[in-house]
């Protein structure tokens, strides 16, 4: 279909700081036991996209994530990883590999996304519409945790009101404006001339701006060229294509009408009306309108897809998302996990060891080869492969990634434990963040706490 | 100036069966028969090479699996080559040569794991990435203070069909014959004339299952094609044929061929009901049948529209073997963006143009026998997104004859050439340059002082408004429109931006106006051989007003949409728009009078596109043709008919 596919799959992200390291870049942290890069790329698989290019920040962590593709999507996938400078941001990165962009069209997704939205219908809007840049908004997710209720404390306090706020158009197909929600102190300025000529805006704070995207690739390459100080896509690229789409410079390729020029003069009056009649035949869109107008101005169409309301997205940029995330994928959304789950809503390896009177509540994932001592209780919590877990433990509303070890009645609530990290006795831990190898000592009580070495 | 006519028609069903053709008698038809109809093309001038030859290919399994496996093997050692100095260019891409050694790293018998075993040899110590030395450096000054970087294939897989076809194309080809050999020598041609009657009799014995036994066979085919090409780890081999199952079986129907086999007849009876869900089963969109329909208008389809849109949006990146400009067109069908007989004509003929551009004769296959199947597969599919027009349908029936009379000497690249250009003829000459000669006949009619009337937003008739502008002549316009598709405005606002005095009106006020107007000037969907014009709803209430009126009604058709079929209402074929257009204002909520009705079973709303207007009704015809009666209309299209799509 002409299209490419770009993953951002970032490198490293300040917010979620216990959690990645060095060892875990963040396309790789664990979501229900899998990195959440495999989620990205399963859907790309189940939509016959099987060309893809990752582009990942960093040197080492292209070399880790490039590892763990080649292990796990060999013969399945055919994946290129491109390693770019660190801190360039994602139209950096874009710039750094813009050679390889070959396709009319590219796609861009974002690596931290979990989601069932099919991209297919952000390509398709985007060839239908013939739109320099398309961009997927889906509905705010529903975040922290609302219906489980135990954890929050610090999180709840900051929850964002809005993300984004994005003015459509009345027939929702065009975006006319776009900022983020933390941005707009008290005023905004709204593009006059744009607003004319639609004639009506929708501004809406209740979607948000999913990062992926179809650009097209001639106008990308441009824009990325004209303006070397562009970092991030979302914050300079997309607003600037939104706010030029009027008057733009950027040089959308003419109409594919001719490229049958081999006749001349008469050919060329024939093709004049061949377009004339094609472009009389639909409905203008407002940037023809005003095209036609005033003369050699010049627009591109900046269009959206609103994706339905009842798919899942969820975007894995802070601690509380990666908390929501993994609750979702083995509860709400566990469509996405690719587990089968037993006939007690969760998934219990085979290999794992239960101890005597210990309970695996529903929603709930216990690794390959994981030891659990007796009377225990685990609740909503995803537990990796090879954890060690005392006896007398209860594990509520948390992630254990593999290998951590947790002793003798510890108790764990709302909190990350990363792999590696060890517990000792009767700690309790609430809303906590452990870092990978980071020894907790004994019989703590810890509320809101991050752990982690200077 | 229905009334007349529809006691008629309604006492004597016979005259009904006499608008249709007789191949559209669901029950009587013999097997051959239905060979005919899913023939998208209905008329029978056009089928003798086209579907006598099909049958025979259709099930010819064997040849139509898509063996996209070997191609990777051609691909990659190209990259490695050149992955091989530009490593040293790219200070970024690092080696995973040396990481490679997975468990399974050691069998080199399966397609893939061949192509990455060549992969690997090719460029053992160094770094792959993809071609582009030169412009590496080049990006690299350009983008200010990033270093360009390479990129390193991680994981190899096998290429999906259509990728793989245009990325290597003729060492690929070559390679496939190699292996779709032994296939052939398995079966021979007596061998599967057995099998397709074998099926053919199945099929027809039993409906339900035909669509089911293509994708089977197919799948089944394609696993031993596997098992013969590599006996590999039986893991990954499980993997590939269950992915290639999977594929055929995502397609909907399987191959292309029998989508083609199996399209839906143009004017198929939606109320028949067992060939409704015969069809739904094979179709690309996923048509949800409105429930609420009107009595007389159950034989044709109509669709729950809200749902076929996102639908196929989502599946943008699955269906493999569309071709990305027909499938852009197919999209604009269904969402109303492109409208109007010619241009949606054009915008599908250009989309082939494009088809054509991109082809390439599989191995083992001859192109035009391989492309009418494949043009065939595009036309179903921009069937499922609106039904055709009579233009489009004549269109198709041209393009079809030009592939079968492409004489078999040509090289792939001649014929290829040759339809290309045999397409742009057809659409400067039979479109652009016929409503060139249409203006200039139309314009000689015009006189100062005149007030002509215009229903819609015709283009020939735009044309002619515009040029007689030019000539300076004195008129006036009076632009009639109609609900939901208000396409009036758009013409009236093309014409008051050059200065033409207008009027707007709507077509309930025809009767009033009428008065005023000194000619009519109309287009047309399509003129059929009895001098009906069979056009945009609401044409033949403009054309009796004026007739009452006595004012002249000129109908501007281009030849090509001239069809010899008779039909004598707007019944027996017809195209229902979007039920909700009429019962909602678009992008206006706050305008929904119907609301809470719309789901109420004895509410059944009825958005006809089109409408017969009786040859009594009008003045003249003008074609490129010259200026005829109606009457004349069987001459042109006997006289003319064939030259003209059939040359």
């Amino acid at each position: 279909m002409d299209f490419q596919v770009v993953i951002l799959a970032g490198g490293f992200s300040s917010n979620l700081v216990p959690l990645v390291s060095k060892e875990v870049p963040k396309a790789l942290l664990p979501v229900a036991n899998r990195p959440v890069l495999s989620y990205v790329l399963d859907l790309l698989e189940s939509n016959n996209l099987k060309d893809l290019i990752v582009v990942v920040e960093g040197e080492d962590a292209a070399l880790k994530v490039g590892g763990w593709i080649s292990s796990a999507c060999v013969d399945r996938l055919h994946v290129e990883v491109a390693a770019v400078a660190e801190n360039v941001g994602t139209a950096g990165a874009l710039r750094a590999i813009a050679h390889h962009l070959t396709a009319n069209d590219i796609l861009i997704v974002s690596g931290d996304i979990v989601s069932d939205i099919p991209p297919g219908a952000v390509a398709a809007t985007h060839r239908r519409h013939d739109a320099a840049v398309t961009v997927m908004l889906c509905a705010q997710p529903v975040s922290g945790p609302s219906e489980s209720g135990g954890s929050g404390g610090k999180d709840k306090t900051k929850k964002p009101a809005c993300e984004d706020i994005v003015g459509l158009d009345s027939w929702k197909q065009f975006l006319l404006y776009i900022a983020k929600g933390t941005e707009i102190k008290k005023d905004t300025r709204v593009n006059k001339s744009i607003l004319c000529a639609a004639g009506k805006m929708e501004l809406r704070s209740d979607l948000m701006d999913s990062h992926i995207y179809a650009f097209k690739r001639s106008v990308l390459q441009e824009v990325l060229d004209q303006k070397p100080a562009f970092r991030s896509l979302k914050q300079d690229v997309l607003p600037y294509l939104v706010r030029t789409q009027l008057r733009s410079d950027v040089s959308s390729d003419q109409n594919n009408v001719e490229e049958n020029g081999n006749g001349k003069n008469n050919m060329q009056n024939n093709e004049v009306v061949l377009s004339q009649v094609l472009s009389n035949a639909s409905l203008p869109s407002f940037h023809q309108v005003y095209e036609s107008g005033l003369d050699s101005r010049k627009t591109h169409k900046c269009c959206v897809y609103i994706a339905d309301e009842s798919k899942y997205f969820v975007r894995l940029n802070s601690i509380q998302a990666f908390m929501d995330v993994n609750r979702d994928v083995i509860g709400d959304a566990n469509h996405l996990s690719g587990y089968s789950f037993s006939a007690h809503h969760n998934i219990v390896h085979p290999s794992a060891e239960l101890g005597s009177k210990t309970t695996v509540g529903p929603h709930c994932m216990l690794g390959e080869g994981s030891q659990v001592g007796d009377k225990c209780s685990v609740k909503r919590s995803v537990i990796g492969r090879h954890c060690r877990i005392g006896s007398n433990v209860k594990i509520v509303n948390s992630v254990v990634m593999d290998h951590a070890t947790i002793g003798d009645g510890c108790s764990i609530q709302g909190s990350v434990i990363c792999s590696n990290a060890q517990l000792q006795e009767r700690v309790t831990l609430r809303d906590c963040q452990v870092e990978a190898g980071y020894i907790v000592c004994a019989g703590g009580e810890h509320k809101g706490e991050t752990f982690a070495r200077k | 100036m229905e009334s007349r006519r529809n006691p008629r028609a309604v006492v004597d069903p016979k005259v009904r069966q006499v608008g249709f053709f007789t191949s559209s008698q669901p029950d009587s038809s013999s097997t051959q028969q239905q060979q005919q109809q899913t023939d998208p093309i209905p008329a029978s001038a056009s089928s003798p090479p086209v579907s006598t030859i099909s049958p025979s290919g259709n099930s010819l399994s064997p040849v139509m699996i898509p063996p996209p496996r070997l191609n990777s093997s051609d691909t990659f050692p190209l990259r490695g080559a050149a992955a091989g100095a530009s490593s040293a260019v790219s200070p970024s891409s690092f080696s995973y040569s040396n990481r490679r050694d997975f468990p399974d790293g050691s069998t080199t018998a399966s397609p893939g794991r061949h192509s990455r075993g060549s992969f690997v040899k090719s460029s053992t110590p160094v770094a792959s990435s993809l071609p582009g030395i030169g412009m590496d450096s080049m990006a690299a000054a350009k983008s200010s203070s990033v270093p360009a970087s390479g990129l390193t294939t991680v994981s190899v897989a096998t290429m999906p069909p259509g990728l793989a076809e245009k990325a290597s194309g003729m060492e690929v080809q070559s390679d496939q014959k190699k292996n779709s050999k032994p296939l052939k020598e398995k079966t021979t041609k007596a061998e599967r004339r057995a099998i397709q009657e074998a099926q053919r009799a199945a099929k027809a014995a039993a409906k339900a299952d035909g669509g089911k036994v293509p994708p089977g066979t197919s799948a089944s085919v394609a696993s031993t094609s596997v098992k013969v090409a590599k006996p590999a780890k039986p893991s990954t081999q499980k993997n590939e044929v269950s992915v290639a199952a999977g594929v055929t079986e995502k397609k909907g129907g399987p191959s292309e061929k029998d989508r083609k086999k199996d399209a839906p007849h143009p004017r198929m009876q939606y109320d028949d009901e067992s060939r409704v869900v015969k069809a739904k089963r094979r179709a690309v969109v996923k048509q949800t049948e409105a429930k609420n329909r009107v009595e007389l208008f159950r034989h044709l389809p109509q669709y729950e529209h809200g749902t076929q849109l996102p639908d196929l949006e989502t599946k943008f990146f699955q269906l493999d073997p569309m071709h990305p400009a027909v499938y852009k067109v197919g999209l604009q069908y269904l969402s109303g963006d492109i409208s109007g007989g010619n241009a949606r004509c054009i915008a599908m003929l250009q989309a082939f143009q494009e088809v054509v551009k991109d082809y390439s004769t599989p191995p083992e296959k001859n192109l035009n026998r391989d492309m009418t199947a494949k043009i065939s597969s595009y036309v179903s599919f921009l069937i499922e997104c609106r039904p055709l027009s009579i233009s489009m349908g004549n269109a198709i029936r041209f393009v079809k004859n030009r592939i079968a009379k492409l004489p078999i000497t040509l090289s792939e690249s001649e014929a290829k050439a040759a339809l290309q250009s045999d397409i742009e003829r057809f659409i400067n000459d039979k479109i652009i340059g016929a409503d060139m000669v249409i203006v200039k006949h139309a314009v000689t009619k015009i006189r100062d002082g005149d007030v002509l009337l215009t229903y819609g937003s015709p283009t020939a008739v735009e044309m002619i408004l515009l040029h007689a502008h030019e000539l300076k002549k004195k008129f006036r316009v009076l632009v009639v429109d109609s609900r939901p598709k208000l396409e009036g405005q758009l013409l009236l606002r093309r014409l008051i931006k050059r200065g033409i005095s207008c009027t707007y009106t709507h077509i309930n006020a025809i009767s009033y106006i009428m008065h005023e107007v000194t000619k009519v000037f109309l287009g047309a969907s399509s003129v059929l051989s009895n001098g009906t014009v069979y056009s945009r709803v609401g044409t033949a209430c403009v054309a009796m007003v004026a007739s009452a009126f006595r004012v002249p009604v000129l109908v501007c058709c281009e030849a090509y949409k001239f069809h010899e079929r008779v039909q004598l209402d707007s019944i027996c074929s017809n195209e229902l728009g979007d039920p909700n257009a009429i019962s909602k204002v678009h992008g206006r909520e706050d305008i929904n009078y119907l609301d809470g009705l719309t789901n109420n079973a004895n509410l059944q709303f009825l958005n006809l596109m089109y409408d017969a207007t009786p040859s009594d009704y009008i003045s003249m015809i003008i074609t490129d043709y010259g200026m005829v009666p109606p009457t004349s209309v069987p001459v042109i299209v006997r006289e003319y008919q064939k030259e003209h799509l059939l040359v």
